[in-house]
C-alpha cells in the first residue's frame, strides 16, 4: 500500500514562505553587524598599477579598507583566483578593494572613494580567441597552480582542462559513412538571476570559531575549503544555511564568504555583512558557461549515426571554478541520449576575460544539447527522415555504452523510446510540424531529446539522523539546503511512507548547520533525493531496529517478529499485541520505574558508489549513477515579417523513475521549462568592445514575466532507478536541458534557415536570415 | 545628512523611527523595523519582491522614500494572516525558494481586492511586475485565479 508516495503532500514551509516569515541569509540584521561593500574593477583586463584608500580612509564609520595580496589562491579544481585581484583583473566586477563600515551608505561612499589607477591590457572576449596561437595569457602562472589530480591545465595557454572521449574508431567511422555534416554553434554567457542575491554574515569568535550564515548551496565544502585556504581547524567553522532565494547552480561556488572572513577578521572577528546588489550578483559573482561547439556527425543512408567529432570550447571566464567539472560532465554525454560507435571528443575549460563561470541548472548539459540536438534536426533534414523518427533509431538503450563507455541497462538508462512515443501523441505529431495560421503568422514544432547524469565527486555522501520526540513524531536532520525544489518535504515523505505514519507527525528541520546537521555532499547536481533519499531510508531501518529491539522486550518476543506502522509496534501474525511507538521511542518504562533504551536516533548515511575519475586519454570511466532520459518539445506561433514569435506550448516526457510529490516534481520540470525557454530566447550578458557588460540589471537583462509563458504540458514515465528510493531518478535539471534546442529547431523550421546561436531575439533570428548565403 | 524622526503606521501598529531623508522604504521596514517579510532583490523597481501596499495600492518599496510614506497605511507580508490568496499560493504550489512570494501575495491581493472580475489580461499587467526565477508561473497564474475566485465566493 502507497501512503504517500506520488501523492502531493503540502509543501512542509508553505505557512512561513506565504507569510513572510521563513529567513532568508539578508535577514539576519543585528545592531553591531559592520557592512562590507566591494570596490570592483571596471575593466576586462587590466593591471592594478596603483590604488589610493587616502581619501576613502577619511569617511566617517570606515573599520578597515582591505586590498589584495599574493595568496592564498582559491578555486574548486584549480587555485587560480585570488580573493582580492592582485597584481591585475581578469574580469569587470572582479573585486579588487573591500571596505568595511558601521553603516552600509558609509561603506559605499568610502568604496566610491578608492582610487584605483589600471592599465588595461588586451581583452580576449571569446574561447576561439583564446586559444590562438598569439593569445595574451589570463593566467602567466598556470602551470604553478595547485590543482587536483584529475585536471590537466595546459601550461602557457588558456586552457584550464579538456576531457577526451575516444571510443571505437573515428576513421572507421567516417569510411562508414554516407553523409557528413559539420555544424559550429554560439552560446554567450548569462545569469542565474535568483531573486535572492548572494549574501553572507560573518563573525570571528573569540575562541577563533567561525560562524557564518551563507545563501549557499555547498555549506559543507565551504567549511572544507576554508579549512584549506586559511588554515583553521575544520571544527572551528560552523556555517549555516537557511532557506535560499533561489540557487539554480550559482550559490555552489565559494565566493563571498571568503571576502566575509577577511573582512571579519580585519575589524578582530566582529559580525560583517556582505549582501550584494543586483549588479555585483550578475557581474562579480559566476554565471552561467558559454560555449562554442563544433559537431561533426556522419550517418549511414538509412539514419543510422556512424560517427561524431566534437570540440566543445567552453568559456569558463575569468576563473576556472566549475568549468574544469562542467566540461568533463559535457565530455561524459557529449552525443545526447544516442547510441554512436566511433567517437571522438575534445571538451576544453577555456580562460577568457568575460566573468567567471559556475555550475548552472543543468551543469553544461542545455548548452551541449542545443548544439547536438540541432544538428541532429540538420542531418534529420539532409536525409529527408522526420526528426523524431531519426533520433528513435539512434537511442541509446540498455545493453549499449555510453560515450565514456559504461554500459547501461533499464535501471540506470530508463526508456527514452517511451517518452518519444508520448511526446508524439502529446504534441500531435503525425499532423506535421509546419501549418500556416494567417497571413503573416505561423505554427511550428521543434523538439529534442535529452539526458543527464551527475559529474559530482566519486566520493560524495550524504548523511540523515532522526531524533524521536516524546509522542512518537520524528524530527528529520539532513543537510540538504532548500533551495526552492522542496527536497526537504519530499524527506518528509518518504519517511512516513517508510514508517507507514502520518506526515504531518514528521517534522524537518530547514536550516542547516554544519556543526549539528549531517553532512550532504551539496545541494546541486539533482542529487538530494538519491543521496538524502537513501540516507534516510537507512536511518529509518536503524530507527525502527531499535524500536523493535525495546519493543521485543516488552512483547517477550523476537524483534523479528514486529513490524511498525500506525505508530504501533505490533506482531506481525498477531496485530492486536502492539505497542504504541510513543511508549518505547524514549525508552519503555515499566510500571515499577525501571526503563530500558532512551531516545531513539536513527542514522543513515549514504555514498555514491563505483564512481571513477575518467582515464585521461579515452574518457574511459563513469561519472554518476543514472541518467534521467526525456523528450521536450515547443509550439511556437512566429510572425514571418517581424521575427517575432510567441512560445504557445512546451511539452516534456521525462522518464522520472518514480514521481514521490506530483506537485514539487511538476514544480521542478515546469520551473526548469520556463528557464531554458527563457535562456535560449532573450537572457544574455550582452558584452561591448572592451568585454564590458553592457546589461547587469533585470531590466535588460531579459527574464521572462508573468504573462510570458507557454502552457506546459508534461508527462511522466516511471522506469525505476533500482537504487533510487522507490525507483525515483533525478529530475532537477530535466525540465530545463533540452529546451533550448528544441526552440532553435522550432525557429529554424520556421525561417527554413538553420540557427547557431542564443539568446533567440528576433534581432538573431532577422540576422541569420539575412546572413544566410542561399539568398 | 538630514534625519528626522518619522511615524509610520504599518500592519496597523505605530513606529517612531529615525531614519534619513535617502532611506528607502524598503530599508526601513526591514533594517529599522525588522519586518523582513519585504525582500530585496534588485533595488531598482524591476524585480518586485518588495512590494507593500500603501492606502490600498501595491508600491514597491524600494522605489518610495521612507518620508513619503508618512500619514500613510502600509501593509506588509506580515500584515496578511490566512487571507484567500495565501491559500491559493500554498494549495497550488504557487512557490519554490519563496524570495519572490511575498511580493507576488501583496500584489495579488491588491488584485483581488481592486479587480475582483479581473480578465487574464488584467492579471497580466498586474503580475508582469514581478519576476519569479523558480516556477514556470503557471502556479502562480493557477493560484491567482482560484483566489479570484474564492474571494468572489467569500464575499458573496
Amino acid at each position: 500500500m502507497t501512503w504517500n508516495i506520488g501523492k502531493s503532500i503540502k509543501r512542509k514551509d508553505a505557512i512561513e514562505k506565504v507569510h513572510g516569515t521563513a529567513k532568508y541569509t539578508a535577514d539576519y540584521i543585528s545592531p553591531n553587524m559592520l557592512h562590507v561593500k566591494l570596490v570592483t574593477s571596471p575593466h576586462a583586463h587590466a593591471r592594478i598599477i596603483k590604488i589610493d584608500i587616502s581619501e576613502a580612509e577619511q569617511v566617517e564609520g570606515i573599520q578597515a579598507i582591505l586590498l589584495g595580496e599574493p595568496f592564498p589562491l582559491t578555486g574548486d579544481e584549480i587555485q587560480d583566483r585570488p580573493i582580492l585581484a592582485f597584481g591585475k583583473v581578469r574580469y569587470q566586477g572582479e573585486p579588487v578593494a573591500v571596505v568595511v563600515a558601521k553603516e552600509n551608505y558609509q561603506a559605499k561612499q568610502a568604496a566610491n572613494l578608492i582610487k584605483v589607477t589600471y592599465e588595461p591590457l588586451e581583452v580576449i572576449h571569446s574561447p576561439e580567441e583564446a586559444i590562438q596561437s598569439h593569445a595574451k595569457l589570463i593566467h602567466e602562472k598556470l602551470a604553478n597552480y595547485k590543482k587536483s589530480d584529475n585536471v590537466y591545465p595546459e601550461p602557457d595557454s588558456n586552457i584550464a582542462n579538456r576531457v577526451k572521449i575516444r571510443k571505437g574508431d573515428i576513421k572507421q567511422g567516417w569510411t562508414e559513412s554516407d553523409i557528413i555534416i559539420e555544424e559550429e554553434f554560439t552560446i554567450p554567457p548569462s545569469d542565474h538571476l535568483s531573486i535572492e542575491t548572494r549574501t553572507v554574515t560573518l563573525e570571528i569568535k573569540r575562541s577563533g570559531e567561525v560562524h557564518m550564515t551563507s545563501s549557499t548551496q555547498a555549506p559543507y565544502r565551504i567549511k572544507e575549503k576554508m579549512s584549506e585556504y586559511f588554515n583553521l581547524e575544520i571544527g572551528n567553522i560552523i556555517v549555516t544555511a537557511p532557506f535560499i532565494g533561489g540557487g539554480f547552480g550559482g550559490k555552489v561556488a565559494i565566493h563571498l564568504e571568503l571576502i566575509a572572513y577577511l573582512a571579519s577578521k580585519a575589524v578582530g572577528g566582529k559580525p560583517v555583512k556582505l549582501h550584494y546588489t543586483r549588479e555585483e550578483d550578475m557581474m562579480t559573482a559566476p554565471g552561467r558557461i558559454g560555449l562554442k561547439a563544433k559537431v561533426k556527425l556522419g550517418a549511414r543512408k538509412d539514419g543510422t549515426l556512424t560517427a561524431a567529432k566534437i570540440l566543445y570550447l567552453f568559456d569558463s571566464g575569468a576563473y576556472a571554478d566549475k568549468s574544469t567539472l562542467l566540461v568533463k560532465a559535457a565530455a561524459a554525454t557529449c552525443t545526447g541520449p544516442y547510441k554512436i560507435d566511433h567517437i571522438s571528443c575534445d571538451s576544453l575549460a577555456i580562460y577568457t576575460n568575460r566573468p567567471y563561470a559556475t555550475a548552472y541548472r543543468g551543469f553544461s548539459h542545455s548548452e551541449i544539447l542545443f548544439a547536438f540536438e540541432r544538428t541532429m534536426d540538420i542531418l534529420a533534414a539532409k536525409l529527408k527522415i522526420d526528426p523524431l523518427s531519426f533520433r528513435e533509431k539512434n537511442i541509446i538503450l540498455p545493453g549499449h555504452t555510453t560515450p565514456t563507455q559504461v554500459p547501461l541497462n533499464n535501471s540506470s538508462i530508463g526508456n527514452l523510446p517511451a517518452c518519444i512515443k508520448k511526446l508524439k501523441e502529446q504534441m500531435n505529431w503525425h499532423e506535421g510540424t509546419f501549418k500556416k495560421i494567417e497571413n503573416d503568422i505561423i505554427r511550428v514544432k521543434g523538439i529534442s531529446c535529452s539526458w543527464k547524469t551527475s559529474t559530482i565527486g566519486p566520493d560524495a555522501s550524504s548523511g540523515v539522523s532522526l531524533l524521536f520526540n516524546p509522542d512518537g513524531s520524528i524530527n528529520i536532520l539532513s543537510g540538504i539546503v532548500e533551495i526552492g525544489m522542496g527536497a526537504k518535504t519530499t524527506l518528509a515523505q518518504l519517511l512516513a511512507e517508510k514508517m507507514q505514519m502520518d506526515v504531518n507527525k514528521i517534522y524537518i528541520q530547514m536550516e542547516v548547520n554544519t556543526q549539528s546537521t549531517p553532512e550532504h555532499y551539496k545541494t546541486a547536481a539533482s542529487r538530494g533525493t538519491l543521496m538524502a533519499g537513501r540516507a534516510l531510508l537507512k536511518a529509518a531501518d536503524d530507527a525502527m531496529n531499535q524500536l523493535k529491539t525495546i519493543a521485543a522486550q516488552v512483547l517477550i518476543c523476537s524483534p523479528d517478529d514486529l513490524e511498525i506502522a500506525n505508530e504501533k509496534i505490533y506482531l506481525r501474525d498477531e496485530p492486536e499485541t502492539a505497542i504504541p511507538v510513543k511508549e518505547v521511542c524514549y525508552g519503555y518504562k515499566y510500571p515499577n520505574g525501571y526503563t530500558i533504551g532512551g531516545q531513539v536516533i536513527g542514522r543513515g548515511t549514504y555514498s555514491l558508489r563505483q564512481l571513477t575519475n575518467l582515464d585521461k586519454e579515452t574518457g574511459i570511466g563513469k561519472t554518476g549513477p543514472e541518467y534521467t532520459v526525456g523528450a521536450q518539445g515547443v509550439e511556437i506561433e512566429f510572425n514571418i515579417k517581424d521575427f517575432t514569435y510567441k512560445i504557445i506550448n512546451a511539452y516534456s516526457v521525462i522518464d522520472a523513475g518514480k514521481i514521490l510529490n506530483m506537485k514539487t516534481a511538476l514544480g521542478q520540470i515546469t520551473g526548469g521549462m520556463a528557464m531554458g525557454l527563457n535562456y535560449a530566447s532573450g537572457e544574455t550578458l550582452l558584452f561591448d568592445d572592451d568585454g564590458l557588460i553592457q546589461n547587469p540589471r533585470i531590466r535588460t537583462y531579459g527574464s521572462f514575466r508573468y504573462g510570458n509563458h507557454p502552457n506546459y504540458i508534461v508527462d511522466f514515465l516511471e522506469t525505476p532507478h533500482i537504487d533510487g528510493p522507490f525507483g525515483a531518478r533525478g529530475i532537477g535539471e530535466s525540465g530545463l536541458i533540452g529546451m533550448p534546442a528544441a526552440l532553435a529547431n522550432g525557429l529554424s523550421l520556421a525561417i527554413n534557415v538553420n540557427l547557431h546561436q542564443l539568446p533567440l531575439t528576433p534581432e538573431q533570428i532577422w540576422k541569420a536570415v539575412k546572413n544566410d548565403d542561399r539568398l | 545628512m538630514t534625519s528626522r524622526i518619522v511615524t509610520l503606521s504599518i500592519n496597523n501598529d505605530q513606529y517612531h523611527v529615525h531614519v534619513r531623508n535617502i532611506d528607502t522604504l524598503l530599508f526601513t521596514i526591514r533594517e529599522k523595523i525588522g519586518l523582513t517579510g519585504t525582500k530585496p532583490g534588485c533595488l531598482n523597481g524591476d524585480c518586485g519582491a518588495c512590494t507593500v501596499n500603501i492606502n490600498g495600492e501595491a508600491i514597491k518599496s524600494c522605489l518610495m522614500l521612507t518620508v513619503e510614506a508618512e500619514n500613510k497605511c502600509i501593509t506588509t507580508i506580515e500584515g496578511l494572516q490566512d487571507t484567500t490568496i495565501q491559500k491559493a499560493f500554498i494549495e497550488k504550489f504557487a512557490f519554490q525558494c519563496g524570495y519572490c512570494t511575498p511580493g507576488f501575495i501583496m500584489n495579488g491581493n491588491d488584485l483581488i481586492h481592486n479587480e475582483p472580475n479581473a480578465s487574464d489580461s488584467m492579471i497580466k499587467s498586474y503580475l508582469e511586475s514581478n519576476i519569479c526565477r523558480c516556477t514556470g508561473y503557471q502556479e502562480i497564474e493557477e493560484a491567482v485565479k482560484e483566489a479570484l475566485t474564492n474571494n468572489n465566493y467569500d464575499n458573496r
